[in-house]
């Protein structure tokens, strides 16, 4: 594997790493949260 | 046997089947890697699918970026071997191609570009732009298409609970032919929903690449028997194109190699020249 695209890989996780953590701290954990402790309408052909 | 602990170990909330309810806890908050509906009475996390339609569903919150972090994040370490050892959706339709049956050998064809067609229009474009009078969109995938939503979450929740099962309607009757069509097609074609339609199998197929765990062919080892390609059943040819965004990671190749050439696994790095081995 060439060096560009070990270096492109390690880029890509810090990028997620960095997203996980921006999201979190947006408070995107919560929209996350109150769509799954919920019954997904839509999911089961409802909603 | 891995990806069946790996399904029954994400869907292991028992009292959920029993009572006809969903887990309520806090490891809802975090998604699990494969297609697995956060609704199913079983599941501990959430669909990764879902919830970025879920955020992109508000219209506060345009751009996701704790669920694309976190399929980012699978998808750089694992690439498709999430869909060939840890999607439940994938072992159901394993198991259904094992059923003795004439089977459609499906080799690279033009269908496998659907799947990014249904992560564009219906898991991405729809949810962020078609929206409610009170600014609130649908989760198109899950609402017209998810199959795995039906199976693991619909089917057991409509058989325990009245009042959800009064109100089912010609919604839930499409997405039973759905489900019934990816079904009876499973039997024939090997994964057919993976391999055409899955949004999840699109993303993780782009990180086949550059992902830490990598399938690879040792050029100089390999004798170009082609048994590799003969086995695998997803149309792709491992001593050419070991990255195939279509492979899964399944290792079904690895173990037929009479070379011994192709590797799964973290490639291992090769020792600078002039330093002992």
């Amino acid at each position: 594997m060439s060096r560009r695209c070990r270096m492109l890989r390690v880029f890509l996780l810090v990028l997620a790493v960095a997203g996980i953590v921006a999201g979190a701290m947006s408070g995107e954990v919560r929209i996350v949260v109150t769509k799954a402790v919920n019954v997904c309408l839509e999911c089961i052909g409802i909603g | 046997m891995f990806q069946a602990a790996a399904a029954v170990g994400q869907n292991s909330w028992l009292a959920g089947f029993l009572h006809g309810r969903i887990w309520r806890g806090a490891s809802k908050a975090v998604c699990v890697p494969g297609l697995n509906c956060y609704s199913c009475p079983g599941a501990w996390g959430s669909c990764p699918v879902g919830s970025l339609q879920a955020v992109l569903n508000r219209s506060a919150d345009r751009i996701s970026l704790y669920v694309a972090g976190l399929i980012g994040l699978f998808g750089i370490l694992l690439g498709r071997l999430v869909c060939g050892w840890l999607c439940p959706f994938g072992l159901v339709q394993e198991l259904l191609y094992r059923i003795r049956s004439r089977k459609a050998h499906i080799g690279p064809t033009r269908l496998r570009y659907v799947k990014y067609a249904v992560l564009a229009v219906l898991v991405v474009a729809m949810p962020l732009l078609v929206r409610d009078r009170y600014g609130v969109g649908d989760p198109w995938f899950c609402k017209l298409i998810c199959p795995a939503g039906t199976l693991e979450a619909a089917l057991p929740l409509l058989a325990l609970n009245e009042s959800l099962r009064s109100s089912a309607g010609w919604l839930f009757a499409w997405k039973a032919v759905v489900l019934a069509a990816t079904m009876a097609s499973s039997v024939v074609v090997y994964r057919p929903f993976c391999r055409f339609a899955c949004p999840l199998g699109a993303v993780y197929g782009l990180f086949n690449k550059v992902s830490f765990v990598q399938l690879a062919c040792d050029r100089t080892a390999c004798i170009h028997c082609g048994r590799c390609a003969a086995v695998c059943r997803m149309g792709v040819d491992p001593s050419v194109r070991p990255a195939d965004p279509e492979c899964v990671r399944c290792g079904d190749c690895t173990s037929v190699c009479p070379a011994h050439a192709l590797t799964l696994g973290l490639p291992a790095r090769k020792p600078a020249a002039g330093r002992p081995l």
